[in-house]
């Protein structure tokens, strides 16, 4: 299985809902956030582009946490998430420092904190929080092995980008929809 | 601000082939034993209400027993479909708000220094009833005065129909979508309704008037817009700012603020001289193309162009997009439409003429129009007669559908055509909600009574003799909430949890009140449950599955003309009036006439204001999960003007109006995104209230830069959008 999520950028309207719905899903402490919404403008009057993006942790299959974590606290769940194990972490930081797309934020409790992907939620057939609050529906998850699934005949669509792939981490979160 | 410190990312494509093909090589297995977290935040689920806007969102509300921990949309709500805006999921920042209201206070000291003493229910309604006697004694029961927003004022309406008064005054109406509303009454018998009755999500065209949908989270309309953008629908924004839906497309017009109608006119004139209006449904069911066809003959696209800054061509070429898509094609009547005042409900009916010349009124893609369902009421006494409404004078703004709340606050100024003395304020935050803060509190000084019924202590609460603690749409029932749409029905609002402190629901703190007024016999219930139970009962709809599922749906009717549906008007002619013999009877244009706006003034701004996705009004501002989010407390300026001005984005600004009324200090969001010769702002922002701990003094606040209105004679709407700013660094 390979979780991975897909984002359309032509749905997308920025609203936030997704950062709030993840916030009380997942008890994120104030001022923190798993989520959040970039928004960039692009050209000059009148011909203008935005580009608008919902970006968590890329969950990526070659992830600098999981190789900087010292106590093995980051890990690879086996279903193409990336997880930190609460018990593990000692707040180092170190994978902090290495994450390139600053996903990752300090739990006042102690531990280093991000996206789950809410697998707690995809294990049970549940959407993510995201996925399911978005009122553009513009968010899906689905497993990028099963060559059926939505998400895979969507990627196979083409028009297809991730995050700063220069940084060459893998992600699993794609955005379509965003060449215009 | 806790997301400035994300760096915005570059995106680079061509990583798809390898993304799909690659196999992951784990390094760690997830057989290594690492617990998955569970946040545990299902709880048991409440359907409900949502009541953070007007739109009336089926919601699930997630507890844990007392404690409500998240809130998602209910999957059998038609307004929801389980989907849900960021202000309707962070309403638990309302619920726990540290600055809810809680306990009854009475003032102490001079009325607007926000001093206040804390007090008991009783003797807060007794001091209220005791007032409204005095008042009824002295100048009659329409000496009172309500002002209202929302589901729950509906028990307040009910209380002071006993007592006997007529005079409530939403701000929604003629400070907002008044002018539409008058103007599609005149010409289809029937308004676009709340929430607007438009099937976007099957439009083959559709045209944004200023609407920015997306900011503008209505729930519905925004997974429709979401669902005609995927489809690939032709979408033309007409908006001085590149909005979200702007960039959503296909054709962006950054129209010259304020010549809409003039844009209108000319879409008008090129469909109707090139005869491509939908001529079999123009023919069956409208009055008045000839006179149109014309009115409009002088009314160029180059006469437009030389209005509008918009270029000719695009102009006639839209027209023809537009009328191509037809009936499919939706010219959106918009929302909030009080701009300009002087040709307000013109530019609406305008709208409106174009909207029967596609025939899209009762088409798929166009208006719906949902039959609603019909819900029984609980036998109380008639109401006693009461006076006209103080709002106008003789021969003022004749075609108001409802009390105008500044006529109201005139009322209450120069006491005619009877005094006004006392007011009940529901739901809204005066101050922020009417144009023209001084006129707000000069009435407001007129009054021997001020009865606030909130929340949180907005601004409005400052002022008020009385303020009472109301339980929040998550802990109160109200009444049985309607549903048109494509299925309509009927909807509950119910506690998902207890109010904080002596907070008390809306139903409680209006019956008591009645009972103190000597009006028990108005209020024929023990409770609110014992209420709903009974209204269901009368209209043969079952409570416990109401309760359950939040919702209990019609039968299907057809709600379009393809699925059977038989239009008909509620007009005098029984037809569409394109030329309105209504408005010609009363002296008014029969047909729509373009006003040029007064022009900027060297050195100003227009000052232009509207939403933003996470915030209703200022309602939102205080929420703490909804606070922080997005810079949307910002003004925005456009950046080469900000540049030649010598301001950077973020710089730290003063404006004053032509009045010279100064703003808070507020920063500048210099973008590409917005014409030079207007700034943007959101509502809402730039509280002052000492009680609202996070939003105070956060951003500045439009409405108090709106000290001029125009006042649209046809319905009473005060445009606020001739208000003009200069900009200053704040040292």
């Amino acid at each position: 299985m390979r979780r991975v999520m897909v984002i359309d950028m032509k749905r997308c309207v920025g609203c936030e809902a997704c950062v709030v719905a993840c916030k009380t899903e997942n008890r994120v402490p104030d001022g923190k956030y798993r989520d959040w919404v970039v928004q960039e403008t692009r050209g000059e009057l009148p011909l203008l582009e935005l580009f608008i993006r919902s970006q968590r942790c890329n969950h990526c299959a070659d992830a600098p946490c999981v190789a900087n974590c010292p106590t093995g606290a980051s890990f690879y769940r086996g279903d193409g998430t990336v997880q930190i194990d609460r018990d593990l972490c000692t707040g180092c930081r170190a994978c902090m420092a290495s994450c390139p797309y600053d996903a990752r934020y300090v739990h006042p409790e102690g531990f280093v904190d991000k996206c789950t992907l809410c697998v707690h939620r995809l294990d049970k057939g549940k959407p993510t929080a995201c996925e399911e609050v978005c009122p553009t529906g513009a968010i899906l998850t689905g497993d990028l092995d099963d060559p059926n699934s939505l998400v895979t005949l969507r990627l196979k669509r083409g028009d297809v980008s991730v995050v700063n792939a220069e940084a060459g981490t893998k992600p699993n979160v794609f955005y379509v929809n965003g060449a215009r | 601000m806790a997301l400035s410190r994300r760096r915005f990312l570059g995106l680079s494509a061509g990583t798809l082939a390898a993304a799909v093909a690659s196999k992951l090589v784990f390094t760690r297995s997830a057989a290594a034993g690492h617990p998955t977290i569970d946040p545990g935040t299902d709880g048991h689920a409440v359907s409900s209400v949502c009541e953070v806007c007007f739109w009336k969102c089926g919601i699930e509300a997630h507890a844990h027993g007392d404690r409500l921990i998240k809130i998602r949309g209910n999957p059998r709500h038609p307004l929801s479909n389980g989907r849900l805006c960021p202000r309707g999921v962070g309403a638990v920042g309302l619920a726990y708000d540290p600055d809810r209201l809680v306990k009854p206070m009475l003032r102490v000291g001079p009325r607007g220094n926000d001093e206040f003493k804390i007090v008991e229910w009783d003797e807060a309604l007794a001091f209220i009833a005791g007032k409204l006697d005095e008042l009824k004694r002295k100048y009659g029961p329409e000496s009172v005065a309500l002002f209202n927003h929302g589901a729950g004022a509906s028990w307040f309406k009910h209380l002071l129909s006993a007592y006997g008064t007529a005079n409530f005054g939403a701000p929604s109406f003629a400070q907002c979508r008044g002018p539409r509303d008058v103007a599609f009454d005149l010409t289809f018998g029937a308004e676009p309704g709340s929430p607007e009755v438009l099937d976007i999500a099957n439009s083959e065209c559709l045209v944004l008037i200023g609407s920015h949908l997306g900011e503008n989270m209505h729930n519905t309309q925004v997974q429709d817009f979401a669902e005609a953008v995927a489809r690939g629908a032709d979408l033309i924004v007409v908006d001085p700012r590149f909005s979200t839906a702007a960039s959503k497309a296909r054709t962006w017009m950054p129209i010259r603020p304020g010549t809409d109608t003039a844009l209108l006119l000319a879409w008008i004139h090129v469909i109707v001289t090139e005869q491509r209006h939908n001529r079999a449904y123009v023919e069956k069911y409208t009055t008045g193309f000839e006179e149109l066809k014309k009115a409009v003959a002088t009314y160029t696209p180059e006469w437009a162009s030389a209005e509008t800054g918009l270029d000719a061509a695009l102009i006639r070429s839209t027209a023809r997009r537009i009328a191509g898509a037809a009936p499919a094609s939706l010219v959106h009547p918009g929302r909030h439409a009080s701009w300009y005042g002087a040709d307000d409900t013109h530019r609406s009916r305008a709208i409106a003429i174009l909207n029967a010349l596609l025939g899209s009124w009762g088409h798929r893609g166009g208006f719906f129009r949902p039959s609603g369902m019909k819900l029984a009421k609980i036998p109380t006494p008639p109401y006693p007669k009461p006076k006209p409404p103080a709002d106008r004078v003789e021969g003022e703004a004749p075609f108001a559908l409802e009390p105008l709340a500044q006529g109201l606050r005139r009322a209450t100024i120069d006491g005619k055509p009877y005094p006004i003395k006392g007011w009940f304020v529901y739901g809204t935050n005066l101050i922020q909600a009417l144009p023209q803060r001084e006129e707000t509190l000069k009435a407001i000084q007129a009054l021997e009574l001020l009865v606030v019924v909130d929340v949180l202590p907005a601004e409005i609460a400052g002022y008020a003799d009385v303020v009472l603690p109301e339980a929040a749409y998550l802990e109160r029932y109200d009444d049985l909430i309607p549903i048109a749409w494509h299925e309509s029905g009927v909807a509950l609002r119910q506690p998902v949890i207890p109010p904080p402190g002596d907070a008390k629901p809306g139903w409680w703190i209006a019956r008591e009140l009645g009972k103190r007024l000597g009006l028990e016999k108005y209020f024929p219930w023990t409770d609110a449950e014992s209420y709903l139970r009974e209204r269901c009962k009368l209209s043969g709809i079952d409570f416990e599955a109401l309760a359950r599922d939040g919702v209990v749906l019609a039968p299907h009717k057809p709600t379009v003309i393809e699925d059977g549906l038989a239009l008909s008007f509620a007009t005098e002619s029984g037809k569409i009036e394109l030329f309105s013999e209504k408005l010609r009877a009363a002296g008014f244009d029969p047909l729509p006439v373009y006003l040029r706006p007064h022009a900027v003034p060297a050195g100003y701004f227009r000052l232009l204001y509207g939403r933003a996705a996470a915030h209703t009004f200022g309602r939102t501002t205080n929420n703490r999960l909804l606070g922080e989010l997005a810079h949307n407390d910002r003004v925005w300026i456009n950046a080469k003007v900000a540049k030649d001005m010598g301001l950077h984005d973020g710089d730290v600004v003063r404006l004053t109006n032509q009045d010279g009324i100064k703003s808070a200090p507020v920063q500048i969001k210099a973008t590409e995104r917005i014409r030079g010769d207007c700034v943007y702002m959101v509502h809402g922002w730039g509280h002052t209230a000492k009680g609202l701990r996070y939003a105070k003094g956060k951003g500045a606040d439009d409405s108090e830069l709106v000290s001029r209105v125009n006042v649209d004679p046809v319905m009473g709407g005060t445009g606020m959008r001739m208000n003009f700013v200069a900009l200053q660094r704040e040292a």
